[in-house]
């Protein structure tokens, strides 16, 4: 236990010094600090990419609310239901009833294009034709300006990150779908979920205007339970009629999600690793040459009895404080720069826009001061190795 | 050899004691064959042209260095054995250096560096404190201990120095030119501080000088040249 203690009065001795000397040292320890900070800002910032989105696609679902698809499609683009297999999945058991009425909604997908407000060149929106059940469905979507479709009217309403996102867009004005004018009638939000990039009309217009007769894509069911699942999906199944898949919407949104919140998360890792080397050897730099500025000053503890290892531990703390503050730095420059910026990508299994908030999450912030001290530690090791190696008598010698 | 020094007992056993550096593809011999007894009490001044090796020696009884040949005893420890964790507590126990720039850290207070080596010690802090405040009082900056180091002067800083040196009553104090970048007056006042310590309190110290004045202070002067030891000024 003395023997501890000993240790520990040492490290502290030599790194309060080292803490000490860092103001006449100021320029590379600052530069140092802002590698490390800039490492970490880029980082967390891409990451809060993936963050967001995921986020965005997890919201966008209900886990009481269910997608019926034709078999063998991996999205609504590519799927086909007709009529008759619509009115079949909404007599199924499970499903919620409100007066009677059962709570699905056959829907159409398609897309228009529309120029960007930020570029101006086109892209894809989505348009979804819904059942009159749909906002029962999604209760998450509310009209924030203006009021609902009144169906057979050529009437749509726009969601609200589609608005931001779109010119020509804003309440009141026309959307040519088609080659005919319809009207802008309100503006809807949906607690930030996926419909928030979309068009909503009612279903049987956008058949007429796409000329697809009586088909449609899918149909959403909300289920008077998460747990009558298995009897929604049993009765589908079984039924000699249909030839549908079944998924619940939040597997839906989480798988649509995975493939681009994995190729930004990697692509994100990769920068953050090529950023983190430079960032290693600068901190290498700074911790060398604040190594060898108190040679003497170590060499001195030693000859008067100080051990090797509080010497090691002490270099390495003090690069590993230089990283924390760089850390800190990088993580508050992200979390100001990039939390909550808007802005809008591909969905690439239905290539239609979707607008998301980047999210700089509690995690991304740890992980960000995770990869300082990882940064830190291999900065300082080099150097607090070699400088517990010196040549005691050899060191004295240097002035 | 006098009839004083023949009571004490023999506290440094050199004997054999050879040194190479290496440089490059070169063997630098800076000690041969090298022998030399210090007895408790003594103040020996190692004089000898530069290059000579004095502070190569001085190190090696420091145990800052090891030798390359020969054997080298203080106390009956025999240096050469001792693992570095050892002898970095060897060295915390029986050596008390004084260097020649004083080597005081530049953020800490008087009171602060001589505390220093307390700090590899048992004591509680306010033992640690009155026993450097002792120390520095016995160096004559009983009134200097907040100050830090670019607030003394140089005959000061080497006070503290060697208040440092002294505070854990060390078996040896090894001085390497502790006068050499002082002034006269300056230098002269450090001599009498080591001269006190040794005659009152018996402290041995071996002190490496060019100065034959400084040299004059010392019980016993001893050159080196061409690695060894001689008790004559070498022409
Ligand atoms: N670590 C080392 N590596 C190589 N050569 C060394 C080393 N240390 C000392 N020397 C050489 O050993 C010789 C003796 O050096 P030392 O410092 O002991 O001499 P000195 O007598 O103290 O000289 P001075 O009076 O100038 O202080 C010199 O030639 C020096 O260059
Ligand atoms: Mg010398």
């Amino acid at each position: 236990m003395m023997h501890f203690l000993n240790w520990f009065r040492q490290t502290l001795v030599i790194t309060r010094f080292s803490i000490l000397t860092i103001p006449q040292r100021l320029g590379a320890s600052v530069t140092a600090i802002f590698g490390i900070a800039g490492v970490v800002a880029v980082m967390i910032g891409v990451l809060s990419i993936a963050q967001g989105f995921r986020k965005t696609m997890m919201t966008a679902g209900d886990p009481d609310t269910v997608i019926v698809m034709r078999s063998g499609a991996d999205s609504e683009l590519t799927s086909i239901l007709s009529k008759e297999e619509t009115r079949i999945v909404a007599d199924a058991p499970g499903i919620l009833r409100v007066n009677g009425q059962p709570a699905a909604s056959a829907e159409l997908f398609v897309s228009v294009d529309l120029p960007k407000r930020s570029t101006g060149t086109d892209a894809n929106v989505p348009i979804r034709g819904v059942g009159p059940a749909a906002f029962r469905i999604r209760q998450a979507v509310k009209i924030r300006v203006g009021r609902r479709f009144i169906p057979g009217r050529n009437e749509v309403i726009v969601g609200c990150a589609s608005e931001g996102e779109f010119a020509g867009l804003g309440l009141g004005e026309q959307l040519n779908v088609n080659g005919d004018k319809w009207t802008i009638v309100g503006i809807f939000s949906s607690e930030g979920g996926l419909s928030e990039s979309e068009i909503w009309t009612d279903t049987v217009s956008l058949q007429a205007a796409y000329q697809r007769q009586t088909s449609f894509q899918s149909v959403f069911v909300k289920l008077q339970s998460p747990e009558s699942y298995q009897i929604f999906k049993n009765a589908l199944t079984s039924d000699p009629r249909l030839n549908v898949k079944i998924v619940r919407e939040t597997d839906y949104y989480a798988e649509q999600s995975r493939m681009l919140t994995n190729l930004i998360t990697k692509l994100g890792s990769i920068v953050a690793v090529l950023m983190g080397i430079g960032a290693v050897f600068g901190a290498l730099n700074t911790m060398y040459s604040a190594v060898s500025s108190r040679t003497r000053e170590i060499a001195t503890l030693r000859a008067l009895g100080f051990g090797a290892s509080p010497v090691i531990v002490s270099v390495l703390l003090e690069s590993l404080v230089l990283a924390l503050v760089g850390g800190a730095i990088g993580g508050g420059v992200a979390y100001y720069l990039f939390d909550g910026y808007r802005a809008a990508t591909i969905n690439w299994q239905t290539f239609s826009q979707v607008a998301f908030a980047f999210a700089v999450t509690p995690e991304l912030l740890v992980q960000g001061a995770i990869y300082a001290i990882v940064i830190g530690f291999f900065g300082g090791l080099f150097p607090a190795i070699r400088s517990s190696r010196m040549q005691i008598a050899a060191a004295l010698r240097e002035l | 050899m006098s009839a004083a020094e023949n009571g004490r007992e023999v506290l440094v056993r050199v004997k054999g004691v050879g040194k190479v550096y290496r440089r490059g593809s070169e063997d630098i011999h800076v000690l041969r064959d090298l022998d030399l007894e210090v007895r408790a009490g003594d103040f020996l001044a190692l004089m000898g042209p530069s290059g000579s090796g004095k502070s190569t020696l001085l190190n090696l009884l420091g145990g800052l260095d090891r030798p390359t040949e020969g054997i080298l005893t203080v106390g009956g420890d025999s240096i050469a054995d001792l693992t570095p964790r050892e002898l970095a507590a060897w060295r915390a126990r029986h050596i008390g250096f004084v260097f020649q720039l004083y080597n005081l850290l530049p953020t800490l207070t008087a009171i602060a560096n001589v505390e220093l080596p307390l700090l590899l010690t048992p004591l509680s802090k306010s033992e640690r404190r009155s026993h450097s405040e002792a120390a520095l009082k016995m160096v004559g900056l009983g009134h200097r201990l907040k100050h830090y180091p670019r607030q003394l002067s140089g005959g000061e800083q080497q006070r503290v120095g060697i208040a440092r040196a002294i505070v854990a009553d060390p078996t040896i104090l090894l001085c390497d030119e502790p006068t050499g970048d002082l002034d006269r007056k300056s230098g002269d006042e450090i001599l009498s501080l080591l001269q006190e310590l040794n005659r009152a309190q018996g402290k041995t110290i071996i002190m490496v000088t060019h100065d034959p004045h400084a040299s004059h202070r010392a019980g016993r002067t001893i050159y080196l040249n061409k690695g060894q030891i001689s008790d004559t000024m070498p022409e």
